[in-house]
């Protein structure tokens, strides 16, 4: 019996439709030709030609986080290899799946040098979770079948799969794996029982305990059982910036965002906790300020898929590696079981306290005539809140005013880069986003420097008609770093001032809409049309240059050193 | 505080995974004292053994990180249990007619044996731990040594406990 051969191209896309795969962002080149044909040859498979490489992780980085399916970006070597590292970075540090596919050379001219060849499995190494170069068009399938499994599971991340063009072409029957058989790689999905009989009798226990819920709860698609347990055992929750929407803001025991830009009442709530119940976390030093002082007196609980994060910035009391989902179902099922009684009037005392600490917000000023980016953040909100849009951010300023003025009730709403702050990440990760959710439009909130980093994908969103709608926070400075350089550079603006193009002139010339807002009335009507608009959207808000995001904690000081205006010191 | 650890890593035996573990050590911020690799009796597998210094904290993390690599199967800190650890110096010594006698009897009593002898040199290689090897490059330190290479760490633990191919985090 003769066997139907397939090129490495097709073996390829037919691992990938086993995949569920229905949709990828890249970039074609020399060396994956014989991929970008067999694309041409195939519908099972849409392609989206985005306009730089680094555009097509994010993109696929967007999908995935909006999905929760593992996205896929296809590129070329050398130059379009080098060009995916930080999208990998990115997604590495933010634990989000996808498969990268890098074209390499020849196999016979590896290592010689030849035009367009990086060594791409060397670069990646320590910004991917892991790693192939394929030598063998018979290994294809299996490293695949594999690199899914790896991206998908645990601590989730990005797995790059280098492909020679050799490969490419070679010939062998397809036979996808059932299973895999990696002998050093068994992620820990089930919590140890003892801990968590240990971490409840801890929370029984607790006069003030508080809840921090972090991306690892989206991960996990765990937020249900998280509102559960919290109601169940009358805990406060904040969040980390990762971990928006994982608990609804709207309830009466959301404190917020925690952290260096955190709520005042979020961040005093973790200070004087005596139990922290930190889930799917990594205790950023964003998240923790000052290490030596974060939680010194308080136990902490800590869940976790990845043990590494255990224990690796914040000492855990009570550690529970294992998938969070099932750990917080186990809990609840152990609850369910025993007949605790809550201490109600301890815990009211300690809500009490937090109500207290609720009073103190960042105070709002106003510097000049501008806009002020709070006021156009908060009516993009109330204006968008009915449709509920993904909302994805640049990196700077706009990113924490949104983080702090839109309410977000459900996870896989709000798309940040988070762990690495990657400016240029937010208007790709809206495109991705708009393929994984083609019937809303999606709000990218960019400020007048990020958006500049990766503006050339407008094309992209033209071509495709995405509906992602640009909010610009134009403020004419890097704002994140010029309020820095104010505060402890003594006002020397160094390199922050930077101008940008008209952007209703360069969303006209790709065929966009682009429209200008300098006063808050016009903020409504440029909202709606930008809504009715049948394709991408620049919303150019001209606003005022020196404000400032409170509150606001420097940088290695104790998270419960809150500023919350200029004139604190 | 900071102490010296031998960990001892199975890993899959395939292109790379060297260099993971390295680049993890450089990556991170960890230093590599000593570093020991070769196949196991099942050519599948690698044993790497890793000479480190940290402090508690800074060795879990090392071993916890390990263990994220793939390739990585199993990861044990040989140095919290009982284990038997082994080196290799091989040393080239200045060797004159006058002080030859009291150099061959330093090399008898210290168990080390000579490999090659040359008319001014020999070479003499000595086995044991960390301690023994130092010690003896210390004894013929003043006879002048023309070079000193040195094995990494190799260890296994003692008596019943076994670094299976079972991953355990």
């Amino acid at each position: 019996m003769n066997k139907i051969m397939y090129s490495g191209a097709e073996i390829l896309l037919k691992s990938l439709v086993k995949e569920g795969v229905k949709e990828i962002f890249g970039y074609p080149g020399g060396v994956v030709l014989p991929l970008y044909d067999a694309l041409y040859m195939q519908d099972e498979i849409k392609h989206y030609l985005v306009r730089h490489e680094q555009a097509a992780v994010h993109a696929a980085e967007g999908y995935a986080r909006v999905s929760g399916k593992a996205g896929v970006a296809i590129v070329t070597s050398g130059p379009g290899a080098c060009n995916t590292i930080t999208g990998l970075a990115n997604a590495y540090y933010d634990g989000t799946p996808l498969i990268l596919i890098t074209g390499q050379v020849n196999s016979k001219l590896i290592g010689g040098d030849a035009f367009q060849e990086a060594d791409i499995v060397g670069i990646t190494r320590s910004c991917c979770k892991h790693n192939y170069l394929v030598k063998d068009v018979k290994d294809l399938a299996r490293i695949v079948k594999e690199a899914f499994y790896i991206a998908t599971t645990g601590k989730k991340g990005p797995v790059v799969i280098d492909i020679p063009v050799d490969i490419f072409n070679a010939k062998y029957e397809f036979n996808y794996p059932k299973n895999v058989e990696l002998p050093g790689y068994n992620p820990t999905y089930k919590g140890h029982p003892l801990q968590i009989q240990k971490a409840l009798n801890t929370l029984f226990e607790a006069k003030r305990p508080v809840i921090i819920s972090g991306g690892g709860v989206v991960a996990s698609n765990a937020h249900r059982e998280l509102k559960e347990l919290a109601e169940k055992l009358k805990i406060p929750v904040v969040h980390t910036l990762m971990g928006s929407g994982t608990y609804p803001d709207n309830l009466e025991t959301s404190l917020g965002m925690m952290g260096m830009h955190g709520n005042y009442c979020a961040n005093l709530t973790v200070c004087n906790a005596d139990v922290i119940f930190a889930i799917g976390t990594r205790f950023s030093d964003r998240i923790t300020g000052c290490l030596k002082r974060f939680a010194r007196d308080a136990q902490v609980i800590h869940v976790d898929i990845d043990p590494c994060s255990i224990s690796k910035n914040v000492k855990a009391t009570i550690p529970i590696v294992g998938d969070i989902k099932n750990i917080l179902a186990a809990m609840l099922q152990e609850l369910s079981k025993k007949h605790h009684k809550i201490n109600n009037e301890l815990k009211d005392k300690w809500f009490r306290e937090i109500e207290e600490w609720k009073k103190k917000i960042a105070i709002p000023q106003k510097t000049s005539d501008k806009l002020s980016a709070i006021t156009v953040l908060q009516a993009i909100y109330d204006y968008t809140k009915k449709d509920e849009p993904v909302v994805s951010t640049e990196v700077g300023q706009h990113q924490m005013w949104c983080a702090q003025n839109f309410k977000f009730n459900h996870p896989r709403k709000l798309i940040t880069s988070g762990g690495l702050g990657t400016m240029g990440f937010g208007f790709p990760a809206a495109m991705g986003a708009c393929v994984a959710n083609k019937n809303n439009y999606v709000l990218n909130i960019a400020g007048d420097g990020s958006i500049q980093m990766n503006i050339q994908e407008l094309m992209t969103c033209v071509d495709y008609k995405f509906k992602v709608i640009n909010c610009i926070i134009n403020n004419g400075y890097l704002g994140m770093v010029r309020q820095w350089q104010e505060k402890i550079y003594n006002k020397h603006y160094s390199q922050t001032k930077i101008s940008s193009p008209d952007f209703v002139k360069l969303a006209q010339s790709y065929g966009a809409l682009g429209i200008r807002v300098e006063k808050e009335e016009e903020i409504i009507p440029a909202l709606k049309k930008a809504i009715e608009f049948k394709g991408p959207v620049m919303i150019d808000f001209v606003c005022e240059n020196f404000e400032m995001v409170y509150p606001w904690v420097l940088a290695g000081e104790p998270i419960d050193k809150v500023l919350l205006s200029r004139e604190e010191v | 505080m900071t102490t010296k650890h031998t960990i001892s890593v199975l890993v899959t035996n395939e292109v790379g995974v060297l260099s993971r573990i390295v680049d993890l050590f450089s990556g991170r911020g960890y230093n590599i004292e000593s570093l020991t690799v070769a196949p196991t009796l099942d050519s599948i597998y690698s044993r790497v053994t890793i000479v480190t210094a940290g402090d508690e904290d800074v060795i879990e993390q090392i071993c916890k990180q390990l263990n994220r690599l793939i390739p990585v199967i199993k990861v044990a800190n040989l140095t919290i249990g009982e284990a038997i650890e082994y080196e290799i110096g091989i040393l080239k010594v200045n060797v004159s007619d006058t002080n030859r006698a009291e150099f061959m009897n330093i090399v008898a009593q210290s168990g080390a044996k000579i490999m090659d002898v040359s008319d001014k040199t020999y070479i003499v290689k000595i086995d044991g731990n960390e301690k023994d090897v130092q010690t003896f490059a210390e004894l013929v330190r003043p006879y002048g040594i023309k070079e000193f290479v040195r094995s990494g760490k190799v260890a296994i633990t003692k008596g019943n406990q076994f670094i299976n191919f079972k991953k355990t985090n």
